[in-house]
């Protein structure tokens, strides 16, 4: 099933295929569902084309600001930190935590995988 | 969580006053200040302030999209001198 363009929620419950667009969580696809007046465990294979168009129609009412122009908004943010060159977009240019993290040890996940920076022995040089 | 809208933004008294001053006159001078904490306000657009980053001033030109800002986000306070490679002389 295809809802706003891109995304394929299979045979999910509704309230739980909906989180399956970027940015609708939990919380959010509670509140749509709740407002289209439909039932959250019914299945999405079930849906019929009316019920469809109530969940749109609820999306729509609530003005959220999902996918692609999501994550233009989120790309445009980080863009504007680094132009300004101001602490957080620094951190965002160089690849390190954002929000104070220690860099010491851990930060993984914005350092990426370790580089082991080794001595050359004198062997291994030429 | 953000500091309540009610007080308004934080901003060193002394800082204000002489930023106010500033915009009075037509010749703009840098305005030295160790106040790293201030938001940075519109009336200070157009300004050079001169941010203390616990060794040297470093100098901020305001423009438009820094307000909101503080004024210590744009003096880094530390300094990352890149590991030296390892050259033959390094590693003897």
């Amino acid at each position: 099933m295809r809802i706003l363009g891109v995304d394929i929620p299979d045979n999910k419950k509704l309230a739980y295929a909906l989180p399956y667009i970027y940015g609708i969580g939990l919380s959010r696809a509670r509140q749509i569902v709740d407002k289209a007046g439909l039932d959250p465990d019914k299945r999405v294979y079930t849906l019929s084309e009316e019920e469809l168009n109530k969940i749109l129609a609820a999306i729509d009412q609530f003005g959220y600001v999902l996918e692609g122009d999501l994550r233009r908004d989120i790309a445009g943010n980080i863009k504007r930190l680094e132009l300004i060159k101001c602490y957080r977009g620094i951190r965002h240019i160089k690849g390190l935590p954002v929000r104070g993290q220690r860099t010491s040890t851990n930060a993984r996940t914005r350092k990426g995988a370790r580089k082991t920076v080794g001595v050359v022995s004198k062997a291994n040089k030429k | 969580m953000s500091r309540s809208v009610k007080k308004g933004p934080f901003i060193e008294k002394s800082l204000y006053k002489k930023v106010i001053e500033m915009n009075k006159e037509s010749d703009k001078k840098m305005i030295k200040t160790y106040s790293r904490c201030s938001t940075i306000i519109p009336e200070m657009v157009g300004n050079t302030i001169s941010v203390y980053n616990g060794k040297s001033w470093i100098p901020v030109y305001v423009t438009e999209n820094l307000v909101g800002h503080k004024l210590g986000e744009f003096a880094p306070t530390r300094t990352f001198k890149a590991h030296n490679p390892h050259t033959q002389k390094a590693d003897k």
